[in-house]
């Protein structure tokens, strides 16, 4: 210890300050401003950060993004079922599924304008078509499905109104073009439902990136299920049947993939969602994705059991897409989720004898 | 597609016709004395407006907090006792152990100066030229220009592009702030910037004097390497204003190259807590445009312990997609096969 003929006017000195190793750490802590300052936990295995802070930076995105996870998938599924209903001539569920896809897909393109810094550029994503960009890919599927979309709707939508759409000679260009729109849009379907997946996956997001083998499937059965749970909303029982197969497919899908996510990952980056309201979100979907599977099963051929199990099963999805959006920004926030499992990895690699791929080294 | 992992010529890899020699940093923070003058003078030439409020962070002398979208160098101070000092030699000792297998039996456990290039053994009063029971971290922390940029693979416009010295650079006026490249950095990095006056002001005498408009607004900022002055011929402003050459600009390869021989100095002096940050091209991004010389590991400076740019993954995330994608589009055939009536 040094001295000074000033130490009698230091602060007395608190034990634990200064250290900021081991222990996990909570954000909240009254009356503590000083960042080097410890709770007295049960250490944990050796974490160190600067300061508490994130190591990594969250993604600047609000729940609109969110909210168009949902309904990208909504859409896709919408597309893909209306294909298959107009393709063995059920034209109720054809008309609510191509006028559900539109709605979900136009919901979801101004959630993701509103959500850019400068939504007056949004254009610029047409800009260059980009391999290693999934959000630049993305938007050429959306935009491709986009297209494809509203041409098949805005023939419903022409028929629904007793052809009031003012269309004149257009219209017989709409007739023909509604069935290969129908299916164009089909056909881009499960990319739209699937690519918002890699688009989170391929982040420095602990949550989301340690998730990256399993996210995509997690996000084809979320989808499916919203799609399926729409139809059996809007679309009497008798031409539902489509609808349910695919709700109980996607259902098994879900649960599924998720327990395999869960299991395969990094058990501290997949520590968000378990815990918080992500964690709740996801528990809470996860009960009503089962239980709107089982009453499909059951009753899902009576109209009243089929509008509440779609209920169930759309909420299921967005809760899903909610739940797994806000761990990812949750991990994000915390360094120890991103440092605890690189230097797990980091020490993993060394342990089977790889030493010369470190980003830190003696020189 | 580019390369989209391992050793590369990141400008050559863009197909740059005319590939000037890489430019990078060698930041030396065994050097550095905190005076933030890089900070300073990255915000002056620069033009980065005020990041937030200004206020007392707690965090010793750092009170700049992170990188961000207007804040392009950030200087961090970390206070250390002997328990941690002891800690980051002994982990310097078992990286350099690990670094040459077969060299002998490893080092001891104490403390005293380990004798690794007898060759270069300086006399022992620099043997340990901390003071034993203190020592302050000073780091200057600046955009890595990584090899392989997360930020910039995953940029869907175009915005981000590679520079012919291979750094990484944001063109504002392209930028729509979609925000993917904020998640993609390894580093955490670049920002999308906002005017940093959200919070309403409570307390009086916050909001100090008139401030400029902040430009660039909404879209993602970070450190361009200065990537006028380079087309000058110019050192970037941190580097240039750096009064105790902690900062050091130059050819990449120049820059490893003098870091190798700095650290290699360091631990003939028995300092084994100094190692390299991002020297390494076989590392998670390919090695980065910006080398450090820490002397603790690198979370310690808030750096991550095993960056890995997520586009690495891409094809395999890519093939996984597809998977997915085919199952959903069976699981609808089967719908509508098996679900007659």
């Amino acid at each position: 210890m040094t001295t000074s003929d000033y130490d009698s006017v230091r602060p007395p000195e608190s034990p634990n300050e200064g250290r900021r190793t081991g222990g996990r750490r909570r954000r909240a802590r009254p009356g503590n401003g000083d960042g080097a300052r410890e709770l007295p936990v049960v250490p944990e295995a050796d974490f160190t950060s600067y300061y508490d802070r994130p190591v990594v930076k969250p993604a600047p995105w609000g729940w609109d993004v969110a909210a168009y996870l949902f309904l990208g998938g909504a859409a896709g599924g919408s597309a893909l079922l209306g294909a298959g209903a107009q393709l063995t001539g059920r034209a109720a569920l054809r008309r609510n599924c191509r006028l559900a896809a539109l709605a979900s897909v136009s919901l979801g393109a101004v959630a993701l304008v509103r959500d850019l810094g400068r939504p007056e550029r949004f254009v610029n994503m047409l800009r260059v078509i980009k391999l290693t960009s999934p959000m630049s890919l993305g938007s050429w599927i959306l935009s491709a499905f986009s297209a494809g979309a509203v041409v098949a709707a805005a023939a419903e939508i022409d028929r629904v109104t007793g052809e009031r759409l003012p269309l004149g000679p257009l219209r017989r260009v709409l007739r023909f073009a509604e069935g290969p729109a129908g299916l164009q849009a089909a056909a881009l379907g499960p990319e739209l439902a699937v690519y918002t997946a890699v688009l989170l996956a391929d982040t420095s997001t602990p949550t989301w990136n340690h998730a990256h083998d399993e996210l995509p499937f997690v996000f084809v059965s979320s989808a499916s299920m919203a799609a399926a749970g729409l139809a059996m909303i809007t679309t009497p029982v008798a031409e539902a049947a489509p609808a349910r197969t695919l709700a109980v497919l996607g259902v098994t899908g879900d649960l599924v993939a998720t327990q395999i996510m869960h299991r395969r990952m990094d058990p501290v980056a997949a520590e968000p969602l378990h815990e918080g309201r992500p964690g709740a979100l996801l528990r809470l979907s996860e009960a009503l994705a089962v239980a709107g599977g089982a009453v499909t099963l059951l009753g899902g051929h009576r109209r009243p059991a089929a509008v509440a199990a779609g209920l169930a099963l759309v909420t299921a999805s967005a809760l899903t897409r909610f739940g797994i959006f806000e761990a990812g920004i949750r991990s994000a926030r915390d360094p120890r989720y991103t440092i605890e499992p690189q230097k797990r990895r980091l020490a993993a690699r060394r342990a089977a004898g790889i030493t010369d791929n470190s980003i830190t080294t003696a020189g | 597609m580019p390369q989209l992992a391992g050793p590369t010529d990141p400008a050559a890899d863009a197909r740059w016709p005319e590939v000037k020699p890489r430019k990078g940093f060698f930041t030396d923070t065994s050097i550095c004395i905190g005076c933030k003058a890089c900070e300073v003078a990255c915000k002056e030439w620069n033009r980065n407006p005020r990041d937030g409020d200004l206020e007392l962070l707690g965090s010793s002398y750092d009170n700049t907090g992170a990188l961000g979208a207007s804040t392009w160098r950030h200087v961090a101070f970390v206070e250390q006792k002997s328990e941690r000092i002891e800690k980051a030699r002994a982990s310097g000792r078992a990286l350099i152990d690990l670094g040459m297998p077969g060299m002998g039996p490893p080092a001891p456990a104490s403390t005293a100066p380990v004798n690794t290039a007898p060759a270069n053994m300086v006399p022992t009063e620099t043997a340990t030229p901390d003071t034993p029971e203190f020592r302050w971290l000073i780091s200057s922390d600046v955009c890595k220009h990584c090899t392989h940029a997360g930020c910039l693979d995953v940029c869907p416009t175009g915005a981000l592009f590679r520079t012919e010295f291979g750094t990484v650079v944001v063109q504002a006026d392209v930028c729509n702030g979609c925000g993917t490249c904020v998640a993609g950095c390894p580093f955490g990095v670049v920002e999308r910037r906002t005017d940093g006056t959200a919070a309403p002001k409570t307390e009086r005498g916050e909001r100090k004097g008139e401030q400029p408009d902040v430009p660039n607004l909404g879209v993602a900022q970070k450190c361009t390497l200065c990537y006028d002055r380079l087309l000058d011929d110019e050192t970037p402003a941190c580097a240039k204003t750096c009064p105790t050459t902690s900062i050091k600009f130059g050819d990449r390869e120049h820059m490893v190259a003098l870091a190798k021989e700095r650290v290699a100095q360091l631990h003939a002096q028995g300092r084994t807590e100094a190692r390299l940050y991002g020297a390494n091209e076989l590392d998670g991004v390919g090695g980065t445009g910006s080398v450090f010389l820490l002397l603790d590991e690198p979370e310690v400076y808030g750096l991550p312990p095993d960056p890995r740019v997520p586009t690495a993954d891409l094809p395999r995330m890519f093939k996984r997609a597809g998977l997915a994608a085919a199952g959903m589009a069976a699981a609808a055939l089967i719908s509508f096969i098996g679900g007659r009536g």
